[in-house]
Order: C-alpha cells, then sequence, then structure tokens
C-alpha cells in the first residue's frame, strides 16, 4: 500500500466521525521505482491532505523526506516534486497494520494489501 | 452452469482455483480486457494524457486494472476475495489493492477520485449471503460511499449482470437515490452472449455532460467478436422441432471398404492417435461361421 492510499482512506466503522487519517504501523517498508508525472502530481496535490502525508513519510522510516507545510507555488521546484513523488507513489508497506484514529481498531496488512473488512458489529 | 452469484459468497466462490482460472483463461483474459476498456472509454476522461487517480471496484485478479495501467492512470482496487488478490500480486497489478467489501462502504475521502470502473461486481450486492446482509442496506452504503468519494462531474462505469429486471432496476434505484444521473449503456442488446451492460454514473446534476453515450449495435451493428462463434452456443440455441425425423444410418451391404478405412487410420495418425499398423488382414472380411 502506498501513501497515494492511505492519504484517501479512513476509518469506516460505525459510529467513528474522524476516522481520518489512519495511523501507520510499518513492519516491513520497500520502495519500487514509478515513472514521474509532474501532471499527474499537480492535479493530485490539491486533494492531498499535507499533514497526513508527512506523518505517513515518518511511520514509513523517512522523516526528512517532505518539509512540514507545502503549498501550490512549491510545485514549481523540481528537487520538491521527486520527494513528493517518492513519498506518494514510491513508498510500499508490505506489512505492518493500520489503525483507526479513534477506537484504536488495527487493520492488518499482509503482502501490501490491508484487510479492511468490518466485523458484522462495526457495520 | 448456474449464475456464480447463486452458488456461493464472493469470498468462498473466488476460491484458489477459480482465481486460476484468471491468469490461466486466455479466453477470460481477452473478455475482461475487452470490457475494461470499454469501461474506461465509457468514463469518458478528458483526452489530454494526465495520468489520474481512479477506482477499480472488484478489481479481482487486476486484469481490469492492467487496462488502466496501460493507460498511465493510478488506482486503488477493492475485492473480497484473498485468493484473487493474491492472483494479482502475482500478476504485479501496479494499483494498490485493498481487502475489503463494497457492501460495507468504500471509507474514502470525499471527493478525491477521478473516476471509478467495476467489472462484473456490484450485481453480487443484490444476493444475501450472511444473516446480516441487508441487500438494501449494502447497495445504499455502497453507492452513498461511491458518490461521496467522487469529484464533482467525474464518472463512474459500472459493468455489471443482474440476473433480472427487477434486479437491474433496484442497482438503478439505489444509484439514483445516492444523488447520482446516468443510466444504462447496452452493448449488443441482440445478442445473449455479447450482450454486456454498463451503468453510467455521473456525480451531479444532469447537464449535457451526463447524457448518455450510445450502445454498441443498437442499430443492427454487427458484432464482430471472434469468440461469438466457439464452443458455448449450445445455451443459447433454441430446438424448434420436437419430433424431429431421426436421420437415418445408411447401410452398405458391402461394407465401406478397404480404401476408406485405409483412409481414416491415416487420419488418426496425422491426428496422433495410436493406430495398428496397415497390414493384409487390414478391413479384411471375416469368415462367414458361427
Amino acid at each position: 500500500m502506498r501513501l497515494l492510499t492511505h492519504n484517501m482512506l479512513s476509518s469506516n466503522i460505525r459510529g467513528v466521525v474522524n476516522g481520518f487519517p489512519l495511523g501507520i504501523e510499518a513492519e516491513k517498508v520497500v520502495e519500487r521505482e514509478v515513472e514521474l508525472s509532474a501532471e499527474f502530481l499537480r492535479g493530485v496535490f490539491p486533494k492531498i491532505e499535507w499533514g497526513a502525508l508527512v506523518a505517513g513519510a515518518r511511520a514509513l522510516g523517512h522523516p526528512d523526506l517532505l518539509p512540514g507545510e507545502a503549498d501550490a507555488s512549491m510545485l514549481a521546484s523540481d528537487d520538491f516534486l521527486r520527494r513528493f513523488h517518492r513519498a506518494l507513489l514510491q513508498l510500499h508497506v508490505e506489512e505492518g497494520a493500520l489503525v483507526c484514529p479513534e477506537t484504536g481498531r488495527r487493520f492488518p496488512i499482509n503482502k501490501g494489501i490491508p484487510n479492511m473488512l468490518l466485523h458484522e458489529d462495526e457495520v | 452452469m448456474p449464475r456464480p452469484e447463486l452458488q456461493a459468497p464472493p469470498e468462498i466462490f473466488y476460491n484458489e482455483s477459480e482465481a486460476r482460472k484468471y491468469t490461466t483463461s486466455s479466453r477470460m483474459i481477452e473478455i475482461q480486457a475487452k470490457i475494461s476498456e470499454r469501461a474506461l472509454e465509457l468514463l469518458a476522461l478528458p483526452n489530454d494524457g494526465i495520468p489520474r487517480l481512479l477506482l477499480d471496484i472488484g478489481c479481482g485478479s487486476g486484469l481490469s486494472g492492467e487496462t488502466l495501467s496501460e493507460h498511465g492512470h493510478h488506482w486503488i482496487g477493492y475485492d473480497i476475495s484473498q485468493s484473487m488478490l493474491d492472483v494479482a500480486l502475482e500478476r504485479e497489478a501496479e494499483g494498490d489493492l485493498l481487502l475489503a467489501d463494497m457492501g460495507q462502504g468504500l471509507g474514502l475521502r470525499p471527493g478525491v477520485i477521478d473516476g471509478a470502473i467495476s467489472i462484473s461486481a456490484v450485481q453480487w450486492l443484490c444476493y444475501a449471503d450472511k444473516s446480516s446482509h441487508e441487500p438494501r442496506m449494502r447497495l445504499k452504503a455502497f453507492f452513498g460511499s461511491l458518490y461521496r468519494c467522487l469529484a464533482r462531474g467525474a464518472r463512474a462505469v459500472l459493468q455489471l449482470y443482474a440476473e433480472n429486471m427487477d434486479q437491474s432496476e433496484m442497482i438503478m434505484t439505489y444509484a439514483m437515490r445516492a444523488g447520482f444521473a446516468g443510466g444504462v449503456v447496452v452493448d449488443w442488446p441482440h445478442s445473449s452472449k455479447a450482450r454486456k451492460a454498463y451503468l453510467v454514473l455521473t456525480c451531479g446534476p444532469p447537464s449535457v455532460q451526463t447524457s448518455l453515450p450510445k450502445g454498441k449495435g443498437e442499430n443492427g451493428e454487427l458484432c464482430s467478436d471472434d469468440d461469438e462463434s466457439d464452443g458455448e452456443e449450445s445455451q443459447t440455441v433454441g430446438i424448434f422441432e420436437r419430433n424431429r425425423p431421426r436421420k437415418k444410418f445408411r447401410v452398405n451391404k458391402k461394407g465401406k471398404g478397404r480404401e476408406w478405412v485405409l483412409k481414416k487410420k491415416e487420419q488418426m495418425r496425422r491426428k496422433g492417435h495410436a493406430v495398428p499398423p496397415d497390414t493384409k488382414y487390414t478391413a479384411r472380411k471375416r469368415k462367414a461361421h458361427f
């Protein structure tokens, strides 16, 4: 699972008001090379919750990869785009868990696939 | 074969052996690729070459996602079957995969997704597989969360095999209730096999943009699919005459003769069967004795 998906995903448990962002417990992180597309990054930037992305990168062991604050003007810089691209699309959580911020429920990640299935009483 | 929906819940039906078919059967792969190509076309993304973030609901082994990746898009795939997702991993699907139940809602932030496709998956929502399942609630949760996560003006194209009119009506009703505009596009409506129904939904109020594209083969255009003429025709062939006279077996008094036997044996040899060698005894008549 990439941080792109993590940034879109929120906890779906019944009664949870603010299920975003999910905490990440990363046990194994891998990096896979992906072609950089500046247009995609510019298009997706307004939809990204920056704070959650920075927190995600920190949880994956890259605390200095991204600046703490970002705005659209920074997209002109190549260095920023590369860092943004690496954090968003190249880092994968292979093993670990996602944690609901409100209830503390853990969603295990196996082989890079988070198990988001809810129990009957959580729907 | 009964419909898979009537046999077992999806997470059970798509077990390892069923999932394996999606890597080995070139026919299945081809059909899936064709449908997802068409779904992407119906999604009508602006033709500017910019990659988008798409959803693939019921992504299974990632065949449909492969089409999305080929067009350069990033995608998030949902599926309920672990076996199918394992196959997707094997095929090195480029999108992110989630093990989740669409009937529990998608759980995405509002307005972040540029489009969604789903190949032969949504009809599963109409079946209650567990005591806690209530199809109407599940349809409502699914379409509600889909509507929320799509950006304004974004489309969702859901290809589905509805069992009957009631079912497709029910699905449509819940899509409309969630706020979607749109309708059904049917490709090849006159063919029982190639017929494919796509639910094309648009986020937001009806406008020029939300007008439905035309289905293929609506005005008698012929379906060029090669797999039209393959072995499974028997399902669609009707019986016209019940008491058709049996074909009479022509019996020649003399039998077929040596030449005919040699020709047949040669044919079988060419096919690779084990055939006894030709000798002077071949096709010789037996003595008439008791």
